[in-house]
């Protein structure tokens, strides 16, 4: 009894340990979801490379801008460009990402212009107007407040929050890939890398083009891909010298297959 | 009376133990309440009238909670519709009616209450929702919601009742068999009543923890800001707000996270109480 409760109060304390404990020497990382994955990659390279520890911290491009700010962060991940009230904080540009609009694979639609989109997300058009899921309710799946992907696709479509009338919000990518890959009259949007990854991978859904222009990285990388966004490091004051050399470290031309394997482009190719 | 001096050693440092384990907890408690507090109450001051309101777009200003508390309260309250009557009605049956099989079911259902909450939500959205879906969309709503939830309630409000029974004095049973009681009337006249407060109190304990249940529920329920217009309609409960926004919050939008967090706290402390209340009765 004694051992069991000496054991429980050890980990207590562990755990409370774990908490506080933050190395002065490391390089703190926070921000977007969508930068994040690929940024701990680079953050184990560099990390075997130089034994600087990386710390990578997930928590969408808001908390980024907030962190640097307040210097909690050394570096903050935004998946979007800079505003313009964001003009104290320096921005490093390191790749690019798109957002795709996804349907289920079992849908026949092959195409929507922005107009249809439109209307399906604030509600004016209720209905799938043709094919096996004629006249079923649209499903629409919409991401949560302070997401970049939401801001750009609202952005993009020129609406407010809101306007939008969701039958589903959703939080991560992951997340909403579920929804439409579970619901055959579904249609949401998410980043562009992790939806050809999944739809590659066998998950049932179909990346639709937006105006004429396939969702597929040739075509972000020509620039020819409407809905496309930045992926930018953001800094405030001054850089110290091993935060300086992270960044010269993420976009070093032999990093570039990183950013492939999480389908994302490269700033420098 | 007790006193630790004359106690043997192990003894006292097991009191002593177990004191800062308890005095840790209290602590840890006093201080969320209190960050939560220090946190959310000058935006309560300010913008206190506004939560109450139906409108949720952080973006523009507008904080109104309403229909996500009513999300928390009709999703947990269908769950527990669902739950309780099976796991009542399941426990009696056990032992009283199928003694043999009250051992393995038990077993079973104590493996069930150990399954962490991300699996039954991970289970709802791939196979409940979907199926929902295919007779009634969206399938994410308010009832996958609560029969998720159902499902996490079922194995410990089975085990609290089944608990409440055997604590039951054993001359009840023989009284009700020497005046020729049928089983079924001694359970429904007798021991059900008798055991109602343990058992009530110990489902009220249960609607504490599909309040504050998270993950699941943010899976299945569609998370949806509205009043739902019926069991098939997506909700919000404010729970999965909390998880949703939180990480991407800033200013009075956070803080209004944290209200509503203070709010969960209030109707969780609640609840405690009632089940407190209930349980004092059927022992005094």
């Amino acid at each position: 009894m004694l051992s069991r409760l000496q054991c429980s109060l050890g980990l207590m304390v562990a755990v409370f340990l774990a908490g506080c404990g933050e190395s002065g020497s490391a390089i703190t990382v926070s921000g977007s979801s969508t930068i994040a994955p690929l940024m701990a990659e680079l953050a184990e390279r560099y990390e075997t490379e130089t034994g600087i520890q990386v710390d990578v911290q997930s928590g969408g491009s808001g908390r980024a801008i907030a962190d640097v700010r307040q210097g909690l962060a050394d570096l903050g991940m935004v998946s979007r460009a800079l505003k313009e009230d964001e003009q104290d904080l320096e921005g490093y540009l390191i790749g690019r990402d798109g957002i795709a609009i996804i349907v289920n694979s079992a849908n026949p639609v092959r195409a929507l212009s922005d107009d249809q989109i439109r209307a399906i997300y604030t509600g004016k058009t209720q209905r799938w107007e043709s094919g096996p899921g004629e006249g079923r309710d649209i499903t629409v799946v919409h991401k949560a407040q302070g997401r970049s992907t939401q801001e750009l696709f609202l952005a993009y479509f020129q609406l407010e929050n809101s306007q939008v009338q969701p039958d589903q919000v959703i939080g991560e990518n992951q997340q909403g890939i579920k929804a439409v890959a579970g619901d055959p009259f579904a249609i949401g949007y998410v980043s562009i890398g992790t939806a050809i990854y999944e739809a590659e991978n066998g998950t049932p859904i179909r990346l639709l083009p937006l105006e004429g222009a396939p969702a597929s990285l040739a075509v972000l990388a020509q620039g020819n891909y409407p809905l496309a966004r930045e992926l930018n490091l953001v800094t405030h004051g001054a850089v110290s010298q091993p935060v300086a050399d992270f960044l010269a470290f993420v976009t070093r031309t032999d990093m570039a297959d990183v950013y492939h394997d999480y389908y994302f482009l490269p700033a420098v190719e | 009376m007790i006193t630790t001096s004359s106690l043997p050693l192990s003894d006292r440092l097991l009191a002593l133990v177990l004191r800062l384990c308890g005095g840790l907890a209290a602590l840890v408690l006093g201080g969320i309440v209190t960050v939560l507090l220090v946190r959310a109450l000058p935006f309560l001051v300010s913008e206190g009238a506004g939560i109450w309101k139906s409108t949720w777009q952080p973006g523009q200003g507008e904080y109104g909670m309403a229909p996500m508390i009513a999300g928390s309260l009709f999703v947990s309250v269908l769950a527990l519709l669902l739950a309780a009557p099976v796991a009542i009605l399941l426990a009696a049956w056990l032992r009283y009616f199928a003694p043999r099989l009250r051992r393995p079911v038990l077993a079973g259902v104590e493996l069930m209450a150990g399954i962490p909450s991300v699996v039954y939500g991970l289970w709802g959205m791939l196979v409940l929702v979907p199926w929902i879906n295919q007779w009634v969309p969206p399938g994410a709503s308010w009832l996958a919601g609560s029969l998720v939830l159902a499902l996490m309630i079922v194995p410990l409000a089975l085990l609290v009742t089944d608990a409440a029974l055997g604590q039951l004095p054993l001359r009840y049973q023989r009284a009700g068999e020497a005046l020729a009681l049928s089983r079924v009337g001694m359970l429904r006249r007798v021991l059900l009543p008798r055991a109602a407060p343990a058992i009530v109190g110990g489902v009220v304990l249960q609607f504490g923890r599909a309040l504050g249940e998270t993950m699941a529920v943010l899976m299945v329920c569609g998370n949806v800001v509205q009043w739902p217009d019926s069991v098939f309609a997506p909700v919000r409960t404010l729970t999965a707000n909390i998880a949703l926004e939180m990480a991407y919050a800033t200013g009075d939008h956070r803080v209004a996270l944290f209200a509503s967090g203070l709010l969960l706290i209030a109707v969780t402390g609640v609840l405690l109480m009632a089940s407190w209340r209930l349980r004092g009765m059927s022992h005094g």
